[in-house]
């Protein structure tokens, strides 16, 4: 049949995903046979692997490609978030070998599922019908609830794991009727064809499903009301897990939102701007409120995040060019300040054990002054203070926000923004201010360059912009 | 090359702050003088090839910044303008870095010293290479910063860390001008990069700009507002009273960056904006009585003060206000001429002001100074040439610049030029009096060092001011007590320098200001097509000609006749005039002024808001109340966090029926 043959999909548009799948393949297969001693040998190929995937993203045409009959959309927006959720990805990856080895757990599947996550992650990035996009969201979502627990012996991972899994449910089962209600009143999965079908009006029922929509991908992104999961999480599961939860998945989610919204539903922006707008401003009120009775970092940092996906958010609620841009250029430095916090956690080892809590940095001025300075740096940068990286993310969302006239908005994220502020500077002032405790071990090479990129990063960003911009503004020119 | 010469202080910077602790001070001296000599070399490379031949370019290193219609660039502008800068701060800053070798060579941070040097040069050739104002700006704090770290390098000396937050505070005033100058050229034009500036800045002339209720020139206030940040940094009148204060940093210190390079920035930068200072008759009039009378007034103090640097400091001072004259009535080159020579002489003065305080360990009160002359030959040979060169003797380089800049007051039909042209003058005449008077204290007569103040155990020895006191005390003296000349390698700077400021005029006139003009600088400096000061500077009466030369006469015979032939006169003359010898001592009383008017009313403010309204008001209500509520909401908020499956799985119901409620019944249809 001429005609089947002609269908068959145009694979090169798909080329990393499928690296990565066949990757996933062959690395279960070796770890199968060979067992734990792989892990090393898996954990390496995997990072490279992650690598190529990245390097073949970048090399890819920059002409929007369509395949699978529409269901798959590479533009400049899916490569430039892409990036960004394989940098988070490989990052943790680097990271992760020397912590599991310390608490004895270190196992082959940990890289295996970090590698089938970010394959989902960049399907759903790449998502451009509910189909594509329930698939690529439970391939993520499954590997991610395995990684929560995977630190099986420790009762708090295991509940944490759990605990993400059953509200994980819920999200994907109301992600599932939202997708169902929006087919059965536009006849059809595909973004575009949905767009087409709601010109000039959208019935009640489409709302509703963009409700249900809404709702799920703001579990993924940990947005009020649907955060609850998300400090329990952060607090229980291993260090380098948390790394990974902050970062990738958040990118995806978020890129998939920008994407849903933009590209599905473009005829009823003032229908989902104004969940948007609520979600952003209820995220960025308990971001900056509930951080402040926090003694425990990683719980600290759930936080913030809760806070800064809300910052994210007031860019897409603008609903205009310059706000993706904003929203992509706000994940992109959100992603590299987070991985710089997580390294310095990794690092925070004493003779006993790793530790978590604020008050383990007391004097850290004085015992590790360059750690110091770069965990201050990053906290600044969090905080949003000029003329740090941090500050150009709120920077570039804000005005997005004022050019839409979404004035309250922007009021609000300031002074939240500046509540915020409180809980990073005493981080700052602990390490600083407070008697030197116990000082930690000399951490790793690997931690080392992590902290130390990160935190040239968020210091000179201000210096030359001008890269991260521009591909950040080509990226949302794309949706447009 | 043009990138090499301004990167290399950035790596010398780099190198002495990052790993001058662990490869030592010896090698941080070493690296960073090297690196600024190789600029230096190459900065004359680069001088010689776009003034005497090909012409300026341009290199667009990046993109800096975008927002909106905001654009602006890294990017290197080369041209004369920039070539004469680069030669004066690289070769200044080159021979300055190798002079500290010595200096500095019993300070234990050497390294901080070298990095801070480094770090000043190379924000220096920022300013100057600038293609936009806000390059210029970056360049401009840049310096500034460079200039507090190195004025208070002696942190654990209470007067240096006064003296570098009054030189930081003071430029703020400026800046602040500054920095609404360039909103306001952005406002209007459209565009910061000069080229763009320039190209549509004819029309702003005629423009009229409406701002708390009047209409204002735009060119005007443009200019005035840019050129409050040149008063501020250049020390100017009613701004220029950190310059002395800043005399507290290290020598070598002084003279790069308090002499020859930073404190110019303000005329450098007149000069680059030409263009739009051209069009404003006004600004043009106001720079010029500014200028003059700094020029007479920091004149006036110099005359009475009695430290070795402060009265090199104001001196800088009064030679900036000329630099500003020039600007004022149109003779630009002639303004960067001055600048040119003036880093040559003054620098040679500054380090040979520090070979003198070197040589009497630490000694700066001329009055305890005298008879060096033959302890410290070369240094005071080399301070004859500079005193010579800044007294404007025929010949030597001060004598070029300065007499073209007095002769183009005359010459200029601007408002203001009798006034410039007759305190310019006086300038001149008592510029030549407190020069020879700091060169009679410090070399010639008896010498008043050696006991008295500080070395009381060998006074008993001495009758006072007799002549044989420097015979008697050379042979008990303590090896360490008697002065002494410097190491070779602060006596190699004095030596380039001397030749520098003997040949820089005679060798540059013609092409600065003379007949070499058009094909040196090229369009570099703008002139209005009405403007034919350069050509009519030169047709001025002989009397004119001749003004500065007897000024410098009648000042240097004055001094002679005060210092060397009858000593007691001076004495004499501040008794009898008690009043007008403390107003000049004092500085005409500018420090108490400003701590009066500002100083004491911004504490008491400061005392009344904290006691009172901080006291009473903010802490009763306001944020330690916001606080508490913060910490409320808080705990509210983690109340919800209960760790219950089903209660974030109600949390989540919840939410998504509130986004369809609020679809149904508040929310846009």
């Amino acid at each position: 049949m001429p005609t089947a043959l002609a269908s068959f999909p145009n694979l090169a548009p798909a080329l990393p995903e499928l690296l990565l799948a066949l990757t996933a393949l062959v690395l279960v297969l070796i770890g199968a046979f060979r067992g734990e001693q792989s892990t090393g040998a898996v954990s390496g190929v995997a990072f490279v692997a992650l690598v190529g995937a990245a390097i073949l993203v970048v090399l890819q045409p920059s002409a929007t490609a369509v395949t699978f009959n529409g269901a798959f959309v590479v533009d400049a927006f899916a490569r430039f978030m892409k990036v960004a959720a394989i940098i988070g990805g490989a990052t943790v990856l680097l990271m992760a070998g020397g912590y599991f080895q310390r608490i004895g757990e270190s196992r082959f599947e940990f890289p295996i599922l970090v590698v089938t996550s970010t394959l989902g992650i960049m399907m759903m990035i790449s998502a451009s019908d509910l189909i594509a996009l329930y698939l690529g969201l439970e391939l993520s979502s499954l590997s991610l609830y395995v990684i929560a627990a995977i630190d099986r012996d420790n009762t708090r991972a295991t509940e944490a794991g759990l605990k993400y899994f059953v509200l994980g449910a819920l999200s994907s089962g109301m992600l599932l009727y939202g997708a169902s209600l929006v087919y059965g009143f536009t006849g059809s999965v595909g973004f575009a064809q949905i767009s087409a079908a709601l010109k000039g009006h959208g019935s009640t029922g489409v709302i509703f499903g963009l409700a249900f929509i809404l709702a799920g991908l703001s579990f993924k992104i940990s947005a009020v009301p649907f955060h609850m999961w998300t400090p329990d999480v952060y607090e229980g599961a291993p260090t380098p897990v948390t790394a990974f939860f902050a970062g990738a998945p958040k990118i995806a989610a978020m890129a998939l939102l920008v994407r849903i919204v933009m590209q599905a539903f473009p005829s009823i922006t003032a229908q989902w701007q104004q969940i948007i707008v609520f979600v952003a401003i209820a995220s960025m009120g308990l971001g900056a409120f509930a951080a402040i009775g926090q003694a425990n970092l990683k719980r600290l940092l759930a936080y913030s995040s809760i806070g800064h996906m809300g910052y994210a958010l007031v860019g897409l609620a603008a609903g205009t060019s310059n706000g993706v841009a904003g929203v992509a250029i706000y994940m992109a430095i959100y992603l590299v300040t987070t991985l710089g916090t997580f390294a310095c956690i990794l690092a925070m080892r004493t003779k006993d054990g790793y530790v978590e809590k604020i008050d383990d940095l007391a004097g850290l001025g004085r015992t590790n002054p360059g750690m110091a300075f770069a965990l201050a740096m990053l906290m600044f940068s969090l905080a949003g203070i000029p003329p740090l990286a941090g500050f150009f993310a709120k920077w570039y969302v804000f005005v997005a926000a004022v050019e839409a006239k979404l004035y309250a908005l922007a009021i609000i994220g300031v002074l939240t923004s500046a509540v915020g502020a409180f809980y990073y500077l005493r981080v700052v002032k602990v390490m600083y201010f407070d008697e030197p405790k116990e000082s930690f071990e000399p951490m790793g090479g690997i931690l080392q360059g992590v902290i130390g990129v990160s935190a040239i990063f968020t210091l000179f960003f201000w210096l030359y912009p001008a890269p991260l911009v521009s591909a950040a503004s080509a990226a949302a020119k794309s949706l447009f | 090359m043009i990138q090499a010469i301004v990167f290399l202080p950035l790596l010398g910077f780099l190198i002495a702050g990052l790993f001058g602790r662990v490869i030592g001070p010896r090698p941080s001296e070493f690296i960073t003088t090297l690196l600024l000599g190789v600029a230096a070399v190459m900065s004359w490379i680069v001088f010689v090839q776009v003034g005497f031949g090909t012409g300026g370019y341009k290199v667009v290193l990046a993109n800096w910044m975008t927002s909106g219609t905001l654009t602006v660039e890294w990017a290197l502008r080369v041209d004369t303008l920039t070539a004469v800068m680069l030669v004066v701060v690289n070769t200044v800053s080159a021979l300055v870095h190798l002079y500290s070798i010595g200096y500095m060579h019993e300070d234990p941070h050497r390294p901080r010293f070298f990095a801070y040097l480094s770090l000043f040069t190379f924000a220096m050739l920022m300013l100057v290479t600038s293609d936009n104002l806000v390059q210029m700006f970056f360049g401009w704090e840049g310096v500034g910063l460079a200039s507090y770290l190195l004025i208070g390098f002696w942190y654990q000396k209470p007067t240096a860390v006064a003296a570098a937050m009054k030189a930081f505070i003071v430029n703020r005033v400026g800046d602040f001008g500054f920095a609404l100058g360039i909103f306001l050229v952005f406002v209007l034009t459209g565009s910061v990069a000069y080229d763009a500036v320039f190209a549509k800045a004819a029309p702003l002339a005629s423009q009229t700009f409406h701002f708390i209720g009047y209409d204002w020139n735009a060119a005007t206030i443009a200019c005035l507002l840019l050129f409050m940040g040149a008063m501020g940094k250049s020390a100017q009148f009613l701004l220029h009273t950190w310059l002395p204060d800043a005399m507290e940093g290290p020598t070598p210190v002084s003279a790069l960056i308090h002499a020859a390079t930073m404190v110019t920035a303000g005329v450098f930068m007149v000069a680059r904006l030409s263009p739009i200072f051209e069009l404003s008759q006004t600004a043009l009039t106001v720079i010029i009585i500014v200028g003059a009378t700094t020029a007479f007034f920091a004149a006036t103090v110099g005359l009475v003060q009695n430290d070795i640097k402060r009265v090199i400091a104001y001196s800088t001072c009064s030679q900036l206000g000329y630099m500003f004259v020039a600007l004022g009535v149109g003779a630009y080159s002639a303004g960067i001429f001055h600048l040119f020579t003036h880093a040559f002489f003054k620098a040679l003065l500054f380090l040979g002001a520090g070979s003198v305080i070197h040589a009497m360990h630490h000694e700066q009160d001329i009055r305890h100074m005298g008879g060096l002359q033959s302890k410290i030959p070369f240094t005071a040979a080399m301070m004859t040439i500079g005193t010579l060169a800044l007294t404007g003797f025929p010949f030597t380089a001060g004598f070029y610049s300065k007499d073209a800049i007095i002769e183009s007051a005359f010459a200029s039909h601007t408002p203001g030029q009798t006034y410039a042209f007759l305190l310019l003058v006086l300038s001149a005449f008592m510029t030549s009096f407190y020069s020879w008077r700091l060169y009679f204290l410090t070399f010639t007569g008896a010498p008043r060092w050696g006991h008295g103040a500080h070395h009381n155990d060998h006074a008993h020895h001495h009758d006072h001011g007799d002549a044989d006191d420097h015979a008697h005390a050379e042979p008990h003296g303590h090896g360490d007590h008697t002065p002494h000349e410097s190491p070779i390698v602060m006596l190699i700077p004095l030596a380039v320098l001397g030749v520098g400021a003997l040949l820089a005029g005679f060798i540059f006139a013609g092409p600065f200001i003379g007949a070499g003009y058009d094909a040196f600088w090229k369009g570099a400096l703008f002139t209005g097509k009405d403007n034919h000061i350069l050509h009519d500077m030169h047709e001025v009466p002989t009397w004119v000609k001749l003004s500065p030369f007897v000024a410098m006469v009648l000042g240097f015979a004055l001094s002679w006749l005060f210092y060397v032939k009858n000593p007691r006169l001076p004495v004499a003359l501040a008794e009898s005039q008690p009043i007008l010898y403390r107003f000049l001592l004092n500085k005409w009383y500018f420090d108490e002024l400003y701590d009066f008017l500002f100083v004491r009313p911004a504490k008491a403010i400061g005392r009344f808001l904290w006691k009172k309204g901080d006291g009473a008001v903010i802490d009763g209500l306001g944020p330690d109340g916001i606080s508490a509520r913060v910490v409320d909401v808080t705990h509210a908020v983690v109340r919800l966090q209960t760790g219950y499956i089903y209660h974030y799985a109600f949390a989540m119901l919840m939410g998504v029926a509130l986004f369809v409620t609020w679809y149904m019944f508040g929310g846009a249809h």
